[in-house]
């Protein structure tokens, strides 16, 4: 099945300083384009909770809060034309720290038995529950680059 | 918002309101001290009443299992009563609905001090 993407609707990108407060500035955009695509309150408050612990780990775990790092920020909305079925609006957050890079088998399961009881450790459980697509990579030339995408049938 | 944080006792068990947001940073931290001040206190009864909880991250989730443990350790206990729908799937999702005694309304859950 191929799919063309129909063209961006709405788009946000930012620089950030590595600061919680741009935390909450990435979450607040990010909230404000899915809400104008139509996204249902539920799905905001997911969507909102994905981006704040992708954020986050960026400021947190990739930069450190070093205010000589930043934090890569884009949102965009647009409207994903699968050939067979019906259009679909597409949510796509990426997210770039500049820190040391990251793989995920580094953070311990946080479901096992014997983690349950760690006092961190749950933000990628938590984004890969609330997104339908959730990668992470590394960004060039340092640092990691997630993406999160959402989507909803086009209204 | 941040959190706001009210306690109140009833017979021997204190519990804590919460209202408001559970994040990384000022909520989370106030979350902390709060439960430290209560154990500090010798508070084995420990009710943390959510129902007024608008919003809570990983970073909260873990307070709450920070606060559990750190009563536990002095011998105490912790339970959570009127969870919102939202907390009750972050509870569901990091299966932390295993570890939690969790009740619906607040007199069942001081008569399950007994």
């Amino acid at each position: 099945m191929s799919q063309s993407n129909d063209g961006e609707i709405q788009r946000v990108d930012r620089l950030l300083d590595s600061t919680l407060e741009n935390v909450d500035l990435a979450e607040a955009d990010v909230t404000r384009i899915a809400e104008s695509a139509g996204f249902d309150e539920e799905d905001l408050h997911r969507i909102g909770i994905a981006v704040r612990e992708s954020m986050v780990n960026a400021v947190v775990h990739g930069n450190h809060y070093s205010t000589k790092k930043k934090v890569h920020f884009s949102v965009s909305h647009s409207v994903e034309q699968a050939d067979a079925g019906q259009p679909k609006d597409r949510l796509a957050v990426v997210i770039e720290d500049e820190g040391e890079g990251f793989h995920k088998t580094e953070v311990p399961d946080p479901l096992a038995e014997e983690n349950l009881l760690r006092h961190s450790g749950r933000g990628l459980l938590l984004i890969e529950a609330f997104m339908d697509r959730f990668t992470i990579e590394p960004r060039i030339p340092q640092g990691t680059k997630v993406t999160l995408v959402k989507y909803k049938a086009r209204s | 918002m941040s959190v706001k944080l009210t306690t109140r006792q009833i017979g021997e068990v204190t519990v804590i309101d919460a209202a408001g947001r559970i994040t990384l940073g000022e909520g989370a931290s106030a979350f902390r001290e709060a439960i430290r001040d209560i154990a500090a206190k010798g508070s084995a009864k420990v009710l943390l009443n959510l129902s007024e909880i608008t919003y809570i991250d990983s970073s909260g989730i873990g307070e709450l299992v920070s606060g559990f443990t750190t009563v536990r350790n002095q011998g105490g206990v912790l339970k959570l009563v009127g969870l919102t729908k939202r907390v009750q799937d972050l509870l569901q999702i990091t299966k932390l609905y295993t570890v939690f005694d969790v009740y619906d309304d607040e007199a069942t859950a001081i008569r399950s001090f007994t």
